[in-house]
């Protein structure tokens, strides 16, 4: 391995170890948002995988966050499945949407992309409206505390629990970006930041730019859906407002502001918008003005994202 | 001698503009050829042609018997065929190991290739490392040779490659493109500068308004320097 590839080893084990660590420090309320803020890190990387390192702008990647909520949370909610087989029902509901829409999308560029996409997500959400009987649209579902249980070898883990939400959580968010780590470092990692630089000298080079974009969307609209499941499972919540545009947006929000096409940019990212938030909120009830001065000062001061620009002035071996 | 590739009569145009008018040529098997003539007379057209960037609306394209003009743009190069382009257009954010593994992994080439490819550019070797957005316009031309090379084509189509370059890059290039003949590579070379390449090319096609005017061996332009001055304005 190369000395750059050890640094990187090493900060991203550090940054897992530290998580892992904060478990046992922090207050209960800072413990519960870092859980929301894991997981939505999870849909964060998956939204980065797509646009940070394909190049694809999409504007309706809530729809597979939802298909993984929806997925995991109806055959919890209705049919009463246990969370393995609804998590896996979830990462299904994900791929398939993810193929589907790509396979259609992926056939428009740029703005036209941007806005084939917001249109089936818009449709999906309106689905989830739409369909009220079994998601009871923007009221949602409340999945029971008695199905919320982690069934592993030897033991049971029930997800309601702060501590054990956290560690699942994390489990989830460690396993993403090992998977998102090591997929960059591949020869379909380095094709896709290639694609995203040009598509024309790909295909001159022998790249079917197509197909690479078309599984880059569906590994994104999984990764997306592994989000919105556990999302479903761990918070026990699963409504339309997730579905809606503003989910679509946050994501792309997050990974402007963390870094696109850095590993650790997601999470950094999401924590950063939570908190600030958190704050302001906290501090007055203009706290959206805040946010945006915030905002503002982190586009001046760090124009390619925090890990982004960290990596462009001073750590360049950072991935 | 066998041809490596062939164009037979195609027509190609670039919206309602017709750029080429059934160009016909013949590339044989291990040689240089070269393509002469003025700006916009087609000759990049050709080249784009053959790797399917541009569609063929008439005539065919043969790589000895596979009719390559019906595949699509990201099959062309799968058949053998390495195309630097014009500018060269490197992934700049990339490495140079990066934009080298980037040609090696299309055909599936390994180590083996790539050791063959950096013996020919040294140069690459103390810069693997190194963004390509940060070579100087010589090393990224052979970046961009290199690159292609990894494809191990039999068939290396060159689009200006001594534009913009100092004569010992110029030399350099010439003595790889002469080293690549000798291991039975056909190239195809684009060319506004004929004095940069009329020492290594074998034949010399002269392009004008889309059509192959004349196709003559490069002993009889030297005994006919006129006939360069007639098709392309210098010489």
């Amino acid at each position: 391995m190369t000395r750059a590839g050890a640094r990187n080893l090493l900060l991203h084990g550090a940054v897992l170890v530290l998580l892992f660590a904060l478990n046992f420090v922090l207050p209960e309320y800072h413990r519960g948002i870092l859980s929301r803020v894991m997981v939505l890190a999870v849909f964060a990387m998956g939204y980065n995988l797509a646009f940070g390192y394909t190049g694809l702008l999409s504007l309706g990647h809530a729809m597979f966050f939802a298909a993984g909520l929806y997925g995991a949370g109806l055959t919890i909610y209705h049919l009463g499945w246990s969370v393995w087989p609804a998590f896996g029902a979830g990462l299904l509901a994900g791929g398939v949407v993810a193929a589907a829409i790509g396979f259609l999308a992926l056939r428009t560029t740029g703005v036209a992309f941007m806005i084939v996409t917001l249109m089936f997500a818009q449709v999906f959400y309106l689905g989830t409206l739409y369909f009220t009987t079994y998601t009871r649209g923007e009221e949602g579902l409340i999945l029971p505390q008695a199905s919320r249980k982690l069934e592993l070898p030897g033991a049971e883990l029930i997800l309601t629990d702060p501590a054990v939400r956290y560690m699942t959580a994390l489990t989830l968010f460690a396993a993403v970006l090992v998977g998102i780590f090591l997929l960059v470092r591949s020869s379909f990692g380095r094709a896709l930041v290639a694609i995203r630089e040009n598509e024309e000298r790909m295909r001159m080079l022998g790249y079917d730019v197509f197909a690479n974009k078309l599984l880059a969307m569906i590994v994104s609209g999984v990764i997306c859906a592994a989000a919105g499941a556990a999302y479903a499972v761990l918070f026990g919540y699963v409504g339309s407002g997730f579905a809606a545009i503003q989910y679509s947006i946050l994501p792309l929000l997050w990974v402007l502001l963390g870094g696109a096409a850095t590993t650790l940019g997601p999470l950094i990212g999401t924590l950063f918008m939570f908190y600030v938030i958190d704050i302001a909120s906290g501090l007055t009830r203009a706290h959206l003005l805040v946010v945006g001065i915030a905002l503002i000062l982190v586009v001046l001061y760090f124009p390619k994202g925090i890990a982004g620009t960290i990596r462009e002035r001073w750590l360049r071996w950072l991935q | 001698m066998e041809a490596a590739l062939t164009l037979d009569s195609i027509d190609c145009s670039y919206g309602e503009v017709q750029v080429l008018h059934g160009l016909s040529l013949e590339l044989r098997r291990g040689e240089v050829h070269c393509l002469l003539g003025r700006n916009g007379a087609g000759k990049t057209t050709a080249l784009k042609a053959i790797m399917g960037l541009v569609p063929v609306r008439a005539g065919r394209i043969m790589k000895r018997e596979l009719r390559i003009s019906r595949l699509e743009a990201y099959e062309v190069p799968k058949t053998g065929i390495g195309y630097v382009p014009q500018g060269r257009r490197l992934f700049t954010d990339l490495t140079v190991a990066e934009n080298l593994e980037i040609g090696l992994m299309t055909r599936g080439k390994g180590r083996d290739t790539l050791e063959r490819v950096l013996g020919l550019f040294p140069v690459l070797r103390e810069r693997l490392r190194q963004r390509s957005g940060t070579l100087s316009g010589g090393e990224q031309q052979m970046l961009a040779m290199a690159r292609a090379l990894c494809l191990e084509p039999d068939v290396l189509l060159l689009d200006e490659p001594t534009e913009g370059l100092m004569p010992s890059m110029i030399a350099r290039i010439r003595e790889v493109v002469a080293a690549l003949r000798e291991r039975g590579v056909s190239t195809l070379l684009v060319e506004q500068r004929v004095e940069a390449v009329l020492p290594v090319a074998d034949r010399v096609s002269f392009i004008e308004n889309g059509r192959n005017r004349q196709t003559v061996e490069v002993e009889h332009l030297r005994s006919d320097p006129q006939m360069v001055h007639r098709y392309v304005g210098v010489g």
